[in-house]
């Protein structure tokens, strides 16, 4: 929950992915191990955080398919369900947090 | 209207084959995201949390009913049925695909509308009075010299790699609707002592992180130094303005560094040797670019006609409305009509595409076909026969666009917040919303008056927090939205920064902290017509502060 | 790098010279602010061009008094999103009227191309792959124009009331290809 600026230089702990926004549509999208992009975060890589220093660099050489990839937390939830670790990140997987005009 | 010619509509289509090239050179590799950034900024396209986001400009503030319609046409098409009208008279779509923002542009060129300069480190949209042109307080209409401005500044060989982003605003009435203090350049029309028209400049206004009101450096300029001097300034800043910290970027702070009157010293000795050059304004020009303007063929009518009346006494609903959102025309029998974009439990701003269909109807059938975009984010019928305001009241309704709380505490300013915007620390939109449902009596928002509440996700200040009479800022603290709360700021003729209350509150005390505030405001004013921003100027935020925080 | 200079890419006939090394005859030469101002009487006695690469966060004024002399003038962009060297380059052409080579040294992307020949470049050091060979295309985008600079080209404003370009300043050229 904080600007990207801040976000990247931001020391984050604990269960990680790796995101970013693809560069067609703009949409949510994250690292997979295979070095592919999803937009399921099911389906992205979940790594400790020391460890996701390398995935993202691979990220950051991909420039064409995804832009401003950054490391972001995740949560588990109680069926072991990787979810957004902070405010900013369930916003950016769910949607604004209101009704959107004309969708009532 | 302004009507464009082949001039503007040649440019606007080689803006869109250029940004379609270089749209192209993106998707294929050619240009990297950073190279890419700096021209999509420049032709208005972001990357939000989501989506990209298109901001589309609205010089001046004017619409015609058919550039409307291709907004809704836009929102349908490639976006998901909405768009945001902004505090710098632009809309903003939020879900636009980059692979079609090149088609949409090209749509919107069809329609004589663009994208350009609406961000970037360039000069944006030349913003001014959503009333110009009929308001009854005004010396000349504003837009003229808005429109010399907008074709100026609109891909300047020189002036599109500035330090920052630079905003210009012009009033020309004697209340300040524009905001001019808070921007870059603002500019007033004034009269000197010789009866002639000119500009007041003042610069370094702004708010974001370092807040300041405007310095004027230039009582009168006569008109045809307008472009000269208006050079003069962007060219010392280019040159002289900071770039080593983009907080410090902006033209505010080398205003404040150096001095008003250094500045402005520097500006004279620059404008000496352009003064006379090529960008004196020749009385021919100017006249080419008024008589663009053309005005509607007003019929002879009365003020006050008895069909007015009438419906006022019958119906208490329609009364509240003309009381609230109706304004003087400066043509007999006519009236300026605000619709609100800020109903109860909506975010602010924005209107779906068939609002906009709707309001493009409206205008064609009551306001020969004219619309108007303001810094409040509301929109304008600026030409209604007074006669036809109940029947227009009644088709407004039906379209939601008729809450009557112009001016009120719900006609909340807001900015799109965590909710949409990557630079975001907290949300703005729910906030509003809360605050529209606490405060949605009619009755209860009408003994409170004017109170203008403007509330930012972050410290850019989109929202304008520092001169709402009510401002509320978010920040983030350790992953938690907080929100600091400030009073006493104003955005007119006598603009002013507000003074903080006290410690950030969390997200869910926002709103009964704001009911606190207003609750004391009621309790101390002197009159009931003791306007909520007075009451905190005569007393201070001290009797404010003691209300909120003794409770908490 | 390739430079491009009347709408083609040519050979490079400056050679850039460092601080602490001997300047050589037979050949035009670039050298810095730092040592031109401090050489200026000797080296504009040479027989060969000399340029001068001039950074732009030093007042161009104090070039004026070498303008008549200097064969090129190099203008620096550090960055793409650095804009300082387009005034510098106004001033050069429009105040002083500098007739020599103007070049665009440093980041410069083909989009701006058109942007620097309206404030008075006339070459371009151009890095980006594709670019230069571009030049041409990126510099006819627009036929419209609102404003007026040194180039010459009419503005929107004097040609809805059909009137012929306005004057170019004294002793400027008309840079438009």
């Amino acid at each position: 929950m904080t600007s990207p600026h801040e976000q990247k230089k931001r020391k984050v702990s604990g269960s990680v992915v790796v995101t970013a926004n693809r560069l067609g549509d703009g949409a949510v999208v994250y690292r997979t191990i295979d070095d592919d992009w999803t937009t399921d975060l099911a389906s992205a890589a979940v790594l400790a955080a020391p460890a996701a220093a390398v995935l993202l660099q691979r990220a950051e050489a991909d420039g064409v398919r995804a832009v401003g990839p950054y490391i972001a937390p995740v949560e588990f939830g109680a069926d072991n369900r990787v979810l957004p670790g902070n405010l900013r990140e369930r916003i950016r997987l769910a949607g604004p947090t209101f009704t959107l005009p004309g969708a009532a | 209207m302004y009507r464009y010619d082949d001039f503007d509509q040649t440019l606007v289509h080689q803006r869109v084959a250029e940004f379609r090239d270089q749209v192209g050179r993106r998707l294929s590799g050619a240009l990297t995201e950073d190279e890419f950034k700096i021209l999509r900024l420049m032709n208005g396209v972001y990357l939000q949390l989501h989506a990209y986001m298109l901001r589309i400009a609205i010089p001046y503030g004017t619409l015609s009913s058919e550039q409307m319609r291709m907004l809704a046409h836009v929102a349908r098409r490639y976006d998901r049925g909405y768009g945001h009208f902004t505090t710098r008279q632009n809309i903003q779509f939020n879900w636009i695909k980059l692979e079609e923002m090149p088609d949409t542009l090209a749509d919107l060129a069809g329609v004589k509308m663009h994208a350009m300069q609406t961000s970037g480190n360039c000069v944006r949209n030349i913003t001014t009075d959503q009333w110009a042109g009929v308001a009854a307080d005004e010396i000349e209409d504003p837009r003229i010299w808005a429109e010399v401005l907008r074709q100026y500044s609109t891909l300047h060989p020189e002036f599109s790699f500035l330090p920052r982003k630079f905003k210009i605003a012009i009033s020309a009435a004697a209340h300040d609707r524009a905001a001019v203090a808070v921007h870059d350049i603002g500019l007033r029309m004034v009269r000197n002592s010789a009866g002639e028209v000119g500009f007041e400049v003042q610069v370094g206004g702004g708010l974001g992180r370092t807040p300041f009101i405007g310095k004027v450096i230039k009582p009168f300029l006569p008109k045809r130094d307008l472009l000269s001097y208006v050079e003069a300034v962007l060219r010392v800043y280019n040159q002289y303005g900071r770039r080593d910290n983009i907080y410090k970027a902006r033209i505010k702070i080398l205003v404040h560094e150096l001095g008003a009157e250094k500045f402005g010293a520097e500006v004279e000795k620059e404008w000496a040797t352009i003064k006379d050059s090529a960008l004196a304004l020749d009385p021919a020009v100017i006249a080419d670019v008024a008589e663009r303007f053309t005005y509607p063929d007003y019929e002879r009518l009365e003020d006050n006609p008895p069909a007015l009346a009438r419906a006022r006494q019958e119906d208490r609903a329609f009364a509240a409305w003309l009381d609230n959102s109706v304004s003087n025309h400066k043509q007999p029998g006519y009236a300026i009509v605000t619709l609100s974009l800020k109903p109860v439990g909506a975010p602010p701003g924005d209107a779906t595409a068939e609002q906009m269909d709707a309001i493009a109807d409206l205008a064609d059938r009551y306001s020969f076909g004219e619309i108007r975009v303001g810094h409040e984010q509301n929109l304008v019928l600026p030409h209604v026969a007074q006669k036809e305001l109940p029947e227009l009241w009644q088709k407004l309704e039906a379209h939601g666009l008729a809450t009557p709380n112009v001016g009120l505490v719900s006609d909340i300013i807001a900015c799109p917040g965590l909710d949409y915007c990557s630079l975001a620390n907290a949300r703005s939109i729910p906030v509003a919303q809360e605050l529209t449902q606490r405060f949605r009596d009619h009755k209860l928002a009408s003994t409170i008056g004017r109170l203008h509440i403007n509330i930012s996700g972050c410290i850019n200040a989109c929202g304008h927090h520092h001169v709402g009479h009510i401002g509320i800022l978010g920040v983030e603290k350790n992953g938690e939205e907080f929100y600091q709360i400030t009073l006493g700021g104003r955005a007119d003729e006598d603009a002013r920064l507000g003074t903080l209350l006290g410690p950030a509150v969390r997200y869910g005390e926002v709103a009964d902290v704001v009911e606190d505030v207003v609750a004391a405001y009621v309790e101390l004013r002197k009159t009931p017509q003791e306007l909520f921003i007075d009451t905190v100027k005569r007393i201070g935020i001290e009797p404010f502060k003691e209300r909120v925080y003794a409770a908490r | 790098m390739q430079l491009v200079k009347s709408g083609r890419i040519v050979e490079d006939r400056y050679v850039r010279i460092a601080d602490d090394a001997p300047i050589p005859d037979g050949v035009a030469v670039i050298v810095s602010d730092a040592r031109f101002l401090a050489n200026a009487g000797a080296l504009l006695q040479r027989v060969e061009p000399v340029g001068v690469l001039w950074p732009n966060n030093r007042p161009i004024e104090a070039l004026a008094p070498y303008l008549g002399r200097l064969a090129l003038v190099a203008l620096a962009f550090p960055g793409f999103r650095d804009g300082r060297a387009y005034s510098q380059a106004r001033i050069l052409r429009e105040r002083y009227g500098f007739g020599g080579e103007l070049r665009a040294t440093g980041q410069v992307l083909r989009d701006q191309f058109l942007f620097l020949l309206r404030a008075g470049f006339d070459s371009f050091e151009v890095s980006k792959e594709g670019d230069a060979a571009a030049f041409v295309g990126s510099t006819r985008r627009f036929d419209v124009f609102y404003q007026p600079t040194g180039d010459g080209r009419a503005t929107a404003f004097r040609r809805r009331l059909g009137r012929p370009p306005q004057a170019v300043p004294a002793g400027t050229r008309a840079h438009a290809l």
